[in-house]
C-alpha cells in the first residue's frame, strides 16, 4: 500500500504492468496510448526489462508471441487501427495458448478513424477480431485507479488460464488522471508455466509453442481442451457492477467511460423521478449475463437502455441476456464523439415518458 | 461541493500544468479529483485546454460540459467556452491577451492581466500560476496554505528556484 499519486491513465497502466512483474513490452507508437510506450521506454531499462519498439504493430504482437512462449510476463498496446494489424498475431498467441496482455485504448474508426475517444472495437475485442474458435479475455475499467487494479488481473488471468487478454480502454482513460495507488500484488498461486519454451537445461523434454495442427481430430481435441477453460472462465471471472437494478424501470448498461457519463445521467433522472438503475460490464467477455437476471428477478417490465461510443455493438449481447423477456433500447455518438449527461437524460426521459 | 473548472489556452501557455496544480491540491486534501486534457486535432491548432474536477463525492464523468469556472488565456478560448459556463459561475480572463469583453452578465467576471504581471515579475512563462492564484482565491476551492502546499510537493525539491518563482506567481494572482 503507498500513498495516492496523481497519474494519467497510460502511465498509471504502464506502473501497473511493470509491478505485476511484466518485464517485456513490445509496441509500436499511435494516439491515445503512446505514452504507454513512452513509460516502458523510460522504465524498462532500469529495471532490466525489455522495451523494444518494432518496426510494425505486426512485429510487435509477434514478439509477444515468442516472449509469452519463454513464459515472461509481457504486454502490448496499441489502439484501434494497430490492434487491426495485431489480429493474426493474436490468434495464432490463442491458437498456441500462451499468455499475454493486449491493450486497446480505443479510437474512432473504422480506418484510421480519428483519435478521439470511442469504444466501436467492441464486436473486434468480444466476437473474434482474428480467427477461429477463441475468445480473448475482455476486461473494460472506467476509472484510472481500476485500470490499475484490473492490469494486475490480467497478468494473472492470462497466466492461469493460458490465455491472451485484453484490457480496453478508450482515450478518455487513456489521456485523463486520477489519483492512483498501487496496491501489492501476489502471484505466488498461480501455476508453474511447465509449457514454456525456456530451455530444458538438459533436464526434461523439449516444449513447443505452435498453432497449426493438420490433423482434424488432433486439432478439434485441442480446441476442445480450450473450451474447457473459457467455460472455467466464464465460472470464476466474470466481473460486473449492478446498482438499484431489480427496482428500476429503466436500467442502463454502459461500460469504461461511458458509464460514469450514464451514471451522472442517471443521478440526474433519479431527481426527477425516474427510477433508473445501471448495469456496468467489467468484462465484456464473458458477458455479465448473470447481473440481467439480476435485474429481471423482480419483474420484466422494464426497459434496458445501452449507452456506448459505438453505432450499437454491445447492445446485442445486452439483447442475448435479456433474451425477449424485456425491451431493449440504445443510445450512442461515435466517431470521436463522447455523449453527455443531458443527452442520456432525454433518451431516459423519452423512454420513461413525462414526469 | 463540486467544482468543475476549464483551463484554456495556447499550448506552452502551462495550461496542463495550471489544472494539474488545481487537481493535485484536491488530491491532497482527499477529495475527488480528474483532470482531462484535450489530446484532439485543436492541440495541432496550437489551442490547450483541460477539464478538472474537484469534488467531495465520486466523479462521474470526467468531461465538463456546463463548467462552474473557466480559465481562459486567449481570445478563441473565451469564445469557445464562454456560452458553456453555469448561471452563476465564474470567468477568469487574461486581460493582457483578451482585449474583449465578456458577454455574459449572469455569471462573475474576474480580469486580471496575468501575462503582463508576470512580465513585469520577470516570470514571463508563470501567467499560468498568477491566473490559479485568482481562481482558488474567488472560488475559495481551497486555502492558500493548501494551494502552497501543493505546488511545493509538485515542484521537485531539487528545483527551488523554480518553486519560488512559482510561490510567487500564484501569491500575486491571489493578492490581486
Amino acid at each position: 500500500m503507498g500513498d495516492k499519486v496523481l497519474m494519467k491513465g497510460n502511465e498509471a497502466l504502464a506502473e501497473a504492468a511493470i509491478r505485476a512483474g511484466c518485464r517485456h513490452f513490445f509496441g509500436y507508437p499511435i494516439t491515445p496510448q503512446t505514452e504507454v510506450s513512452a513509460y516502458m521506454a523510460k522504465k524498462m531499462p532500469k529495471i532490466g526489462g525489455t522495451f523494444l519498439q518494432a518496426e510494425s504493430e505486426v512485429s510487435a504482437i509477434n514478439m509477444v508471441y515468442g516472449a509469452g512462449g519463454a513464459g515472461v510476463r509481457v504486454m502490448t498496446s496499441s489502439s484501434s487501427p494497430g490492434i487491426s494489424l495485431k489480429q493474426e498475431g493474436i490468434s495464432y498467441i490463442a491458437g498456441a495458448d500462451v499468455p499475454c496482455v493486449i491493450v486497446n485504448i480505443v479510437r474512432g474508426g473504422p480506418g484510421l478513424g480519428g483519435i478521439q475517444p470511442a469504444q466501436s472495437d467492441y464486436f473486434q475485442a468480444t466476437k473474434g477480431g482474428g480467427h477461429g474458435d477463441y475468445h480473448l479475455v475482455v476486461l473494460a475499467p472506467s476509472s484510472i485507479q481500476e485500470m490499475v487494479d484490473l492490469t494486475s488481473d490480467a497478468f494473472d488471468i492470462g497466466d492461469k488460464y493460458r490465455c491472451p487478454v485484453m484490457i480496453m480502454g478508450d482515450g478518455m482513460l487513456g489521456q485523463m488522471m486520477e489519483p492512483v495507488e498501487f496496491k501489492d500484488t501476489d502471484a505466488s498461486s498461480l501455476p508453474e508455466k511447465e509449457w514454456a519454451t525456456s530451455g530444458t537445461g538438459m533436464k526434461r523434454k523439449k516444449n513447443v509453442i505452435n498453432s497449426l495442427f493438420i490433423e482434424a481430430s488432433e486439432l478439434e481435441d485441442l480446441v476442445l481442451e480450450r473450451q474447457k477453460r473459457y467455460d472455467e472462465i466464464c465460472k470464476n471471472e466474470v466481473r460486473y457492477e449492478a446498482v438499484d437494478v431489480e427496482d428500476a424501470d429503466i436500467v442502463l448498461v454502459a461500460y469504461g467511460t461511458t458509464s460514469r457519463i450514464a451514471k451522472t445521467a442517471m443521478a440526474k433522472a433519479k431527481e426527477k423521478g425516474y427510477k433508473v438503475g445501471i448495469i456496468r460490464p467489467i468484462t465484456l467477455w464473458p458477458f455479465p449475463f448473470e447481473a440481467f437476471e439480476k435485474a429481471l428477478s423482480k419483474n420484466t417490465d422494464k426497459t434496458f437502455l445501452a449507452v456506448e461510443m459505438s453505432m450499437g455493438q454491445m447492445v446485442e449481447d445486452v439483447r442475448l441476456a435479456v433474451n425477449g423477456r424485456a425491451n431493449v433500447e440504445f443510445f450512442g455518438r461515435t466517431g470521436g464523439i463522447v455523449p453527455t449527461p443531458k443527452e442520456i437524460l432525454a433518451k431516459i426521459e423519452e423512454i420513461g415518458g413525462a414526469k | 461541493m463540486t467544482y468543475e473548472t476549464i483551463f484554456a489556452g495556447f499550448g506552452g501557455q502551462g495550461i496542463l500544468f495550471s489544472g494539474k496544480v488545481v487537481a493535485y491540491a484536491g488530491m491532497l486534501e482527499g477529495l475527488n479529483v480528474s483532470h482531462l486534457p484535450s489530446y484532439g486535432p485543436e492541440m495541432r491548432g496550437g489551442t490547450a485546454n483541460c477539464s478538472v474536477i474537484v469534488s467531495d463525492e465520486p466523479v462521474a464523468s470526467p468531461l465538463i460540459t456546463e463548467p462552474t469556472a473557466l480559465v481562459v488565456m486567449n481570445g478563441p478560448s473565451l469564445d469557445k467556452f464562454e456560452k458553456a459556463v453555469v448561471p452563476g459561475g465564474k470567468i477568469f480572463i487574461d486581460s493582457t491577451l483578451i482585449s474583449r469583453k465578456c458577454e455574459r452578465d449572469d455569471v462573475d467576471v474576474y480580469t486580471i492581466p496575468a501575462t503582463q504581471m508576470a512580465l513585469d515579475m520577470g516570470i514571463a512563462k508563470l501567467a499560468n500560476m498568477i491566473i490559479v492564484g485568482k481562481l482558488i482565491k474567488e472560488t475559495n476551492m481551497f486555502t492558500w496554505e493548501q494551494l502552497e502546499g501543493a505546488i511545493t510537493k509538485l515542484v521537485p525539491a531539487s528545483k527551488a528556484a523554480m518553486l519560488e518563482s512559482n510561490i510567487k506567481a500564484l501569491r500575486a494572482g491571489y493578492e490581486y
